[in-house]
């Protein structure tokens, strides 16, 4: 036993874990809005690493203002994907509104190989101290930050939702659309600021996962792990996927854990969360706090 | 999805065996023909490079009629058809080496067992339907992705496996020219099974199980059993054309069975066209050749000043990559019941020409 790993794999997951609920929870407002589930998730991370990545060493903005152009241009990327790809499509079965959002996922993954090239490079350095140390565990300061950001996203959000007129329109979409369309909620355009906020806040994530590992085409790994937190927390809840995402988090890191102490298997890391996901899809399909689904005919 | 007939006036079926007749005119059967001999005397006119271009629309049609089987006519999703197709690569492999049981035998024999590790990935299956599968099938593949790379046994681990080549009474299939007529066999085997199928009360099932599958319940369709069919049924068609693929390149490699060419048998099945059994041939077609065009589109171009602006030529594998993504959006968008369907209007067009209206 090693306390001490075992620790800090826990912090990991946490930290991790907070990230996989942002990007979550972005997914589920996607789904909530407009019934998309999207295949293209990862790629709104890899998206916004990339330019922000490119705001500051090839244009040398400093941070704050690369990061802000960086979250305007992600709005309009998300309003245009939806009016051009997405919108054509509403009313198609499931399949086709699937296969094309993996059709966009593929398109920008290669299209980013292309422009950035295939290998993993480091954000400039942003915080003037490296590491801190939190209850004897060195811990990096970008990773204390991103747990910062992943909680203000969290209030940020659950403010949206409960206060703002526009977070009540999309709720009431999302409940009903003739009826919010009744009530002159207008419909298309909640579809297009749903995929707006939507990438937006995964760019913010992928900014902050870039600034720890670097950026590369590893980053559109998060589009897919978001699926195990997404399932678990119930696929139209914003809290479950928070919830579902940490959880998924510490579960990786434990399985890693256990994989290096006693298991040896290697790779325990990537795979667990899939088995826990089918684990999740045989036992409790609709998740903790996912609306059950029935049919009547 | 909607057949339209163009019998021409006057012309009635009288019974129902004529009624659903595979190929229902003196043309079509012509053209069957015509197609088969035009395949069968291919190694005449064309070199091993359109040869092998060939074979691969063969492998990959097979693979992608069992994918519109579950997708087409049954109306699940899975989005781990490449990781089938690995199994039966595999199974193939590991079959002849570890049994000596024949290459012949060898590639039926890993349909069968591809369809057993389907069925078992598609329990989930029997209870869930739409996106909720599509994710359950994702997990398959990164499962039986991540078994490839652990079983030595069974794969060979990170060096792939090698494979022995097709061999009957004694002769080796061994080559492009020869090769060609192992694949044209399966293709005509599997493709005319899967029309046999449709016309059957099961593959009717699967249908209704697609079109609203509370009223087919209704009408005792056991759902969790057609369902599960359906996948077993995909798998052993992608385990066929796994094997057939392993003993053309007589080589098997781990990573080959990625996410990317799972989506790519889901963009042959969209851009063909769902719940078309010919489509799936003709999107196997446009996914094979759709790469070759963006090489030599590329080519035309190298040298030029795009060339170096857009540093094409180092990028190729990417432009792919993006040309795939592309079609299939393009396909949703402009062309959603897939080139099957586009073949059917040009028919129409000549058909009826000049009074088309």
């Amino acid at each position: 036993m090693d306390l001490a790993l075992l620790f800090q794999l826990t912090l990991n997951g946490l930290i991790v874990g907070a990230l996989y609920g942002v990007v979550a929870m972005s997914f589920v407002l996607i789904y909530k809005a407009s019934q998309v589930v999207n295949f293209a998730q990862g790629e709104f991370l890899l998206v916004g690493a990339w330019v922000c990545w490119w705001f500051l060493t090839d244009w040398q903005l400093p941070f704050w203002a690369g990061f802000l152009f960086t979250l305007a241009f992600m709005t309009v990327f998300g309003l245009v994907l939806q009016v051009v790809v997405l919108r054509p499509l509403i009313g198609e079965p499931v399949i086709s509104v699937i296969m094309a959002t993996i059709g966009l996922g593929i398109f920008f993954q290669a299209l980013m190989k292309w422009i950035f090239g295939v290998f993993a490079k480091p954000f400039p350095p942003i915080f003037p101290v490296e590491r801190v140390s939190v209850m004897g565990l060195e811990v990096q300061t970008v990773y204390l930050v991103s747990l910062g950001i992943s909680l203000l996203i969290m209030i940020g959000f659950a403010w949206f939702f409960t206060a703002s007129k526009h977070g009540l329109a999309m709720r009431a979409t999302a409940f009903d659309q003739q009826v919010a369309q009744s009530l002159g909620v207008s419909v298309p355009r909640v579809f297009a600021m749903s995929w707006a906020i939507s990438a937006v806040v995964s760019a913010v994530a992928g900014v902050v996962v870039g600034v720890v590992n670097g950026v590369s085409s590893a980053l559109s790994f998060y589009g897919i792990k978001v699926f195990p937190a997404v399932i678990l927390g119930g696929l139209d809840s914003v809290l479950g996927a928070v919830l579902g995402g940490i959880i998924i988090g510490l579960l990786e890191n434990w399985a890693h854990y256990l994989d290096s102490q006693w298991l040896n298997w290697g790779n325990m890391f990537q795979i667990a969360p899939f088995y826990a996901l089918v684990l999740i899809l045989l036992l409790k399909p609709y998740g903790l706090f996912g609306t059950k689904n029935i049919e009547r005919v | 999805m909607a057949n339209v007939s163009l019998l021409p006036a006057g012309d009635y079926r009288t019974t129902y065996r004529a009624d659903t007749t595979i190929f229902p005119t003196r043309n079509s059967r012509i053209a069957l023909w015509l197609g088969l001999a035009l395949v069968a005397a291919s190694p005449l006119f064309f070199g091993r490079y359109e040869l092998s271009l060939l074979i691969n629309i063969g492998i990959m049609g097979i693979a992608a009629l069992g994918l519109n089987i579950l997708v087409g006519f049954t109306g699940q999703i899975s989005i781990g058809h490449a990781a089938f197709f690995g199994v039966g690569a595999f199974a193939s492999a590991w079959l002849h080496e570890s049994f000596h049981i024949p290459v012949w035998a060898c590639i039926p024999l890993a349909g069968v067992i591809t369809a057993v590790v389907g069925l078992v990935f598609g329990a989930p299956a029997a209870r869930l339907k739409g996106l909720y599968l599509a994710i359950a099938t994702l997990a398959a593949q990164f499962i039986l992705e991540d078994f490839f790379a652990r079983a030595r046994w069974f794969t060979g681990g990170v060096a792939g496996r090698l494979t022995e080549p097709l061999t009957l009474f004694g002769f080796a299939f061994d080559r492009e020219e020869t090769y060609i007529y192992v694949v044209l066999f399966f293709v005509v085997v599997m493709f005319l099974g899967a029309a046999n199928l449709m016309r059957t009360r099961d593959g009717r099932a699967l249908v209704a199980v697609r079109d609203h599958y509370l009223s087919a319940e209704i009408m005792g369709i056991n759902l969790a059993y057609y369902r599960t069919l359906s996948f077993g049924i995909a798998s052993l068609y992608a385990g066929i054309g796994g094997a057939l693929y392993a003993h053309y390149l007589m080589f098997v490699s781990v990573e080959a069975f990625n996410i990317l060419f799972s989506i790519q048998f889901l963009g042959m099945v969209i851009i063909g066209g769902l719940g078309s059994i010919m489509g799936s041939l003709m999107g196997a077609a446009f996914m094979v050749l759709l790469p070759e065009v963006v090489q030599s589109a590329a080519e035309a171009l190298s040298g030029s000043a795009i060339d170096r602006l857009l540093r094409i030529g180092g990028s190729i594998s990417y432009l792919r990559e993006m040309a795939i993504g592309a079609a299939i959006i393009a396909f949703l968008i402009f062309e959603p019941d897939g080139l099957a369907h586009r073949w059917r209007l040009v028919k129409a067009y000549w058909k009826l020409y000049p009074y088309s209206h």
